[in-house]
């Protein structure tokens, strides 16, 4: 009472004391100084989502809405490109950071307008169709942030595809003008059309400091290995012409030439070529008496023919591509659209993505040298591989070439893939089309090893309740001398396994696993007490087993058949109690491309004496629900990776005419 | 009071709202301004939260094609010039194939290698030597300077580091007297110590011009691409031939061993390239990552001894390196004065997945390796992570990584002579740049020294390739008969064979290789077939003419047979069908096998019916043509005017050297034994014997008494020694045995005769 009394004469008396004026006033500056903290906690928290929402508000962004930018005749030039570059001098990896998805995160600058003091543009063309559509699907794509801070590469947004267009000095002024821009460091700058009159350097003239280039055309003397990306020129004729997919095969043509702008000496030479073999090769050149103009690209003229471009490509099975003043040639990505094989003269030249791409798989390269020769080298080599080549130049195309997107994402892909070598795409991913990937067979345990004879196997029993017949089968096994351990898998959870003085005494361990369902692919659970690489997977009612024939799994495919096979599979199984082992086998079968191999004469199984008792295989409806397995797992794999074989494997001396003392398996086939 | 109490609470109130206000903009500011960045919010144009956003709207395209047009065209400098100016601008660190490098001299014979004739008092380390004899024992080899593409020096330039007692003195006036020196144009030194204490710099302390670089622990910065070539750092123990195999015996399928990373070598404690090594302890547990180091090394280690390094030397005494190196799932590979340690090869033979932490460094081979298939490529500057990287690897990664480094080992880098050939032909690769291996013959079984692209380019054509690529090799198979004898009777066991083997439902084509003195008979006497007979006479009469070009052959097996053969169709038919699930190898009907003899030391060869074998005999056997090309003897001498003139060129271009061709040749024998040798050496598998067969021939059933080969004493005998000196040559065994045979399913079983496909093997 004495406390409460105590509270009531304080703290809540204060206010009733006050006069209504009064509260009033303190009312307003209380809530003066709390809006006062609201704002500055949202000032400092959300400063972003303050801005920036007046800029969501505009629906259509123009280039002229973009800021305006006047740059100092005194601003800063960064330094000349560093040949000696390299991810681990020039990158700071530090921002990239360790993250679970092994992604980079990339940020994009606001686009700006460059002018110069008296206000002319800093570039002719300014921002182009094509890095508009590149920085956009960078942008959407899941390597994309919008916050700066988290970002471990930066792209700006001042287009740089075309050296032509640019003047340099105020270029590379912008560059440095970049709020993180810190000597060029983790930026990356895209350009397709490097150098210019008279030499036509083969990088971007722009001096950039540290920051990574992605270049078309760069030659072997400015490409900075592991550092630089090497990418193509794009062709606008890829979105503009939808040349549908023809299948390889024999052309009309061997050799096509559909370049226009060959120097007279390069011409001079595929003419002589021409002359040599005729009708095989078909050289075309620009229509004279067409007029300049868009028409004019979409058409090729040899003796007054006229071929539309580049339809025409896929008349050919090899394309000639040859440099010119520049070592990039966008007439590579419309030659690989029409399939056609790339015939690649350009001395020097790094080809694009080669850090990723097998261009040996796609394309012919040739010394510039030895362009005489060219119909003999192509000639030598045999029809299959250059069927096989026009797959794969299609398949180029379509994946890394065909858009600015696919060109900016795989540009990305590779850098990720360098910061992130452990989780890099593979040689496989990047190089093998669809096709090829749905029937290739890659088995994990590529390499030949004989495993030795030491460990010996493992084997494996699954029983339900037959105890009898069980303990036969282990006595019979046990004297197997490679026996290395047994493994019974109790399947019955209504009955506990028979006491350890009942058993059997063998000389080598034996476990009992109890499992927690009766299910049949518990068989091929990869026990951790399986320690031998071969595994014997048996059944409790095959007694007739003599020691010496072994049927064998191998441990690692019990692995696959439990965190691999479809799951709608094995719920199949354990459902119908039936066809586990036709599961295992189409699995093994998927996964090595190899059928497995019978051993010995052996056919039969069970033992005569345990006719119908429980035994599953003697079901009656056993044999026609294996025929309906066989359809229903065909149908989840998508194909039929079974094989067939005629053949068995047999001791080397088996029914030989030899005394039997010196075979090293007699018992085989004596039952 | 109440005016007092009021004015308190106002004045505390506003100083609060100052304090507030002060408070925030000074937090404010702290954040948006980086500790040396430029205030972004003071440059023009620039405000936080403004983003890349997508224009909309006509944009120009980024190239016309009149501009480009306009480009190529102006360009009035000719190629050729371009061309010849190269060379003459981009010399000594800039060097490249096109521009240092005359790739005329190799037109004619290829890529030709020529070594200088030793010179008196010159005295070559071990290493060396084992480097030149690997070069003079290879297929490369020319004792004729006007030949040769490629010189190799004499003088000793593998230690270039001047405290080593091996460094040899004056090399730049001795190499400068040289006579084809010419300014080191294609020549190539090998070299794997360069620069000491204390900088340890790569310039080898001559002027090596123009020529070529094999270096150990090149760096990046050095590498000239496609120019040098990075070799790995191996020991004088380094076997020249042969070499040791991986120490893989078996997968285990959790593929995690006792450790998951393990290290243990010195610590420089000052001077270059001790930072990485210093560092090691913060990720060190003594659990599952053991990290040692020990400062001992050197004379004076005791005056620059830290802190740690009592502590850092007790726990380096307490474990064994080999027992750490065989149980550990990934092996650190850090850098050590150099950038390239021995520890690299010590892990990739132990199947110990390394994990580089180099930076800078141009691993083996990285122009044709994909060493991210086999190792885990760390960033020094991010030594902290490194565990919990290891730890976010798949186990299924593991095992491939795990399965690759001991491919990698035993293809590339076990042995000098491995090493050294991987370097000559990946400049060949260069030098006859459309016919170079593709990446996938590099990186995977049986890799590149196995794959001769000069029988062909196309991945197909190898037996290797058919599960990765999804192709299935072609369904027929072509038969090649040799004959020695001429045509007497209808009946001749040739006649026979000829008619079986052409009554065989795969079988696309016979081919008659006639050797013998006789000249060819008439057309109508060879027997009426289904199948296209081609008679093609040999010219030279010896025994390696059964085996002729590969492109005369439509189908990807061949069946090989000598004429005294006897074989049933059922059975062709049968072994035909095994082939086809095992194309990479041999499959044969009589076996044989070898042993060692440890009475007399060396290898036995045994054709007695044991319960193994390790070879089949080829003169009835299927294999893929691929191998034909293989081996050179098998391919050698047949005329040129039957075949077009670019296999000249080719024939002489394969694996094996001159030595093993011609003995064989003079002997007539082992022709067999050396196929089984090269076969199990590629494939690492033994051959597969079927039915159960055991002679093939007329005269081993005692049938006839006519003069043969295997009639003679001395043949026996000679197959003896053919056995070592075949495996002198390969510098080990390569022969694997097996206890499989395969039969018909249902061979021998007790069911009706009527059910069985082949029925007439069951009567043998």
């Amino acid at each position: 009472m004495y406390t409460s009394g105590k509270y009531s004469s304080r703290g809540p008396a204060l206010i009733p004391r006050m006069k209504t004026k009064h509260r009033i006033y303190y009312i307003i500056l209380f809530s003066v100084v709390l809006l006062g903290l609201i704002a500055t906690g949202m000032f400092q928290f959300w400063p972003h989502s303050i801005e920036s929402t007046a800029d969501w508000t505009l629906d259509r962004h123009s280039v002229h809405d973009a800021p305006l930018i006047r740059l100092p005749v005194s601003s800063p030039i960064p330094e000349r490109g560093d040949l000696s570059c390299r991810m681990h001098t020039c990158f700071d990896v530090y921002r990239c950071g360790y993250n679970p998805k092994n992604r980079i995160k990339v940020y994009i600058y606001p686009l700006q307008r460059f002018v110069d003091e008296l206000g002319v543009p800093i570039s002719s063309t300014g921002l182009s169709r094509e890095y508009n559509d590149l920085l956009s699907a960078i942008s959407d794509s899941d390597f994309y942030t919008d916050d700066v801070t988290r970002a471990c590469l930066f792209i700006p947004s001042i287009d740089v595809l075309n050296q032509n267009s640019l003047r340099i000095r105020e270029t590379a002024q912008a560059l440095a003008m970049l709020p993180r821009w810190d000597k060029g460091m983790n930026h990356l700058l895209f350009n397709m059309l490097p150098g210019g009159p008279p030499d036509y350097n083969t990088a971007l003239d722009v001096p950039r400091d540290r920051a990574l280039l992605a270049g078309g055309g760069f030659s072997t003397w400015t490409y900075r290995q592991g550092y630089d990306v090497s990418i193509p020129v794009y062709s606008p004729l890829s979105a503009d012409v939808d040349l549908a997919e023809r299948q390889p095969g024999p052309r009309r043509y061997f050799i096509l030439s559909s370049q226009t702008a060959i120097h007279r000496e390069y011409r001079a030479e595929l003419e002589r070529l021409k002359e040599e073999n005729g009708e095989a090769v078909l050289l075309l050149d620009k229509c004279s008496n067409l007029s300049q103009g868009a028409a004019s690209a979409r058409k090729r003229c040899y003796k007054g023919q006229v071929y539309d471009y580049p339809q025409i490509l896929q008349e050919s099975s090899f394309c000639v591509v040859l440099r010119g003043a520049r070592l990039g040639q966008a007439a590579l990505s419309d030659v690989l659209q029409a399939g056609c094989v790339p015939v690649i003269l350009a001395d020097s030249y790094i080809l694009p993505f080669s850090e990723v791409l097998d261009w040996k798989r796609a394309s012919v390269v040739i010394p510039e040298e030895k362009l005489s020769e060219m119909y003999t080298i192509l000639k030598s080599i045999p029809h299959r591989q250059v069927e096989e080549m026009q797959r794969q130049a299609r398949w180029f195309w379509e994946a890394y070439f065909s858009s600015m997107k696919a060109i900016g994402l795989t540009t990305l892909q590779i850098i990720n893939d360098r910061i992130y070598p452990y989780a890099a795409r593979t040689y496989e991913q990047w190089n093998h089309p669809p096709v090829v990937k749905c029937s290739s067979v890659n088995s994990p345990l590529f390499l030949p090893l004989i495993p030795p004879r030491t460990p010996g196997f493992t084997a494996v029993v699954l029983t339900y309740d037959r105890v009898e017949s069980l303990f036969r089968v282990i006595t019979e096994i046990s004297k197997v001398p490679s026996l290395a351990k047994l493994l019974v898998v109790w399947n019955n959870q209504n009955k506990s396994p028979p006491e350890e003085s009942l058993w059997p005494k063998i000389s080598v361990p034996l476990k009992v696993v109890r499992t927690k369902e009766n299910k049949l692919s518990n068989r091929f659970f990869p026990y951790d007490e399986i320690e031998t690489e071969a595994v014997l997977a048996i059944d409790d009612d095959i007694i007739m087993l003599t020691s010496d024939e072994l049927q064998f799994g191998y441990e690692y495919f019990n692995y696959l058949y439990t965190y691999k096979m479809p799951g709608d599979i094995k719920n199949w199984v354990d459902a119908h109690m039936n066809c586990e082992d036709i599961a295992m086998n189409f699995l093994v079968a998927n996964i090595t491309g190899k059928a497995p191999i019978k051993v010995t004469p052996r056919k039969k199984f069970k033992c005569p004496e345990c006719t119908a008792i429980d035994g599953l295989s003697l079901d009656q409806t056993h044999m026609v629900e294996r025929s309906e397995c066989i359809n229903k797992f065909a149908s989840v794999f998508g194909t039929m990776p079974l094989k067939v074989v005629e053949h068995r494997a047999d001791p080397v001396l088996y029914k030989d005419d030899f005394p039997e003392k010196l075979k090293s398996f007699p018992n085989i086939g004596s039952l | 009071m109440q005016a007092k109490k009021r004015y308190l609470t106002l004045f505390s109130a506003g100083a609060c709202l100052i304090l507030l206000f002060c408070l925030g903009r000074l937090q404010f500011s702290l954040s948006r301004r980086g500790p040396g960045r430029p205030d972004d919010r003071r440059l023009p144009g620039y405000h936080p939260g403004a983003r890349w956003r997508r224009v909309s709207g006509y944009l120009q395209p980024f190239s016309s094609w009149e501009q480009d047009q306009s480009d190529d065209l102006t360009e009035y400098i000719s190629p050729r010039q371009k061309r010849d100016a190269n060379s003459g601008l981009y010399m000594g660190k800039r060097c490249r194939m096109e521009s240092c490098f005359d790739f005329s001299l190799c037109e004619r014979n290829g890529l030709k290698v020529y070594v200088y004739p030793q010179q008196k008092g010159e005295k070559l380390s071990e290493s060396y030597q084992n480097i030149l004899s690997s070069i003079e024992g290879s297929r490369f080899y020319t004792s004729d300077p006007g030949q040769a593409c490629l010189f190799v020096l004499s003088l000793d330039t593998l230690d270039r580091d001047q405290l080593s007692p091996q460094y040899v003195h004056n090399l730049k006036a001795k190499i400068q007297s040289l006579p084809l020196w010419n300014g080191g144009k294609n020549h190539i030194i090998f070299n794997l110590y360069s620069g000491t204490w204390p900088d340890y710099t790569e310039d080898l302390g001559f002027d090596i011009g123009l020529a070529m670089l094999a270096k150990a622990s090149i760096s990046t910065e050095n590498f000239r691409p496609n120019f040098d070539v990075s070799i790995p750092l191996f020991s004088k123990e380094h076997p020249r031939t042969g070499g040791e195999r991986g120490y893989l015996k078996h997968n285990t399928i959790r593929p995690y061993r006792k450790y998951m990373l393990v290290f243990k070598g010195k610590r420089y404690l000052t001077g270059i390239g001790s930072d990485t090594r210093n560092a090691l302890y913060h990720i060190h547990n003594s659990e599952d990552v053991v990290l040692l180091t020990t400062c001992k090394h050197g004379k004076d280690w005791q005056k620059h001894k830290d802190a740690r390094c009592d502590k850092d030397n007790a726990e380096y005494d307490k474990y064994d390196y080999r027992e750490m190196l065989y149980n550990s799932t990934f092996c650190l590979v850090p850098r050590g004065r150099r950038l390239g340690s021995f520890r690299f090869l010590e892990a990739l033979q132990a199947a110990c997945v390394p994990v580089m932490l180099s930076n800078g460094w141009e691993l083996p081979f990285s122009e044709i390796i994909d060493w991210n298939r086999a190792a885990v490529i760390g960033d020094e500057r991010l030594l902290l992570q490194v565990p919990s990287t290891v730890r976010s690897i798949h186990q299924d990664k593991i095992l491939s990584l795990r399965q690759q480094t001991q491919f990698l080992w035993e293809a590339y880098f076990n042995s000098v002579e491995k090493i050294v050939l991987t370097t000559l032909e990946i400049i060949e690769d260069r030098v006859l740049l459309h016919t170079s291996r593709s990446n996938l013959m590099w990186n995977s079984l049986p890799g590149g020294l196995f794959t001769l692209p000069q029988y062909s380019t196309f991945l197909g054509d190898f037996p290797f390739y058919y599960a990765k690529l999804g192709i299935k090799p072609s369904p027929k198979f072509t038969a090649i008969i040799h004959v020695v004898t001429p045509l007497v009777s209808q009946s001749q066991p040739v006649m026979k064979l000829l008619i079986a083997v052409a009554k065989s439902q795969y079988c696309a084509q016979v081919i008659v290789l006639w050797n013998c003195e006789k000249p060819l008979p008439a057309k109508h006497r060879w027997p009426a077939t289904s199948v296209p007979v081609t008679v093609i006479e040999g010219e030279s009469k010896v025994i390696s003419s059964r085996f002729l070009p590969y492109n005369t052959i439509p189908t990807d097996a061949v069946l090989s047979l000598d004429e005294d053969t006897v074989l049933s169709t059922t059975e062709v038919d049968f072994a035909f069908t095994v082939w086809q699930s095992f194309p990479d190898r041999i499959v044969g009907y009589p076996a044989r096998s070898h042993f060692w003899d440890s009475n007399k030391e060396r290898w036995g060869y045994t054709s007695k019916w044991t319960n193994d074998y390790s070879m089949v005999l080829t003169g009835a056997a299927i294999y893929h043509k691929y191998l034909l090309t293989q081996f050179p003897l098998l391919l050698l001498p047949l005329t040129l005017s039957h075949f077009p003139l670019r296999y000249y060129h080719y024939l002489y271009t394969t694996y094996l050297p001159a030595s093993l061709k011609t003995m064989v040749d003079q002997m007539s024998n082992c022709e067999d034994i050396l196929m089984n040798f090269l076969v199990s050496s590629v494939t690492k598998l033994p051959p597969i014997k079927v039915t159960q067969k055991k002679q093939y021939k007329e005269t081993m059933m005692g049938q006839s008494s006519r003069a043969s080969r295997w009639a003679d004493p001395d043949h026996f005998a000679q197959r003896q020694t053919c056995m070592n000196k075949f495996a002198n040559w390969f510098g080990t065994m390569p022969l694997i045995h097996s206890q499989m045979r395969l039969d018909p399913v249902l061979f021998k079983d007790q069911v009706s005769i009527l059910r069985k496909k082949y029925r007439d093997i069951e009567r043998l």
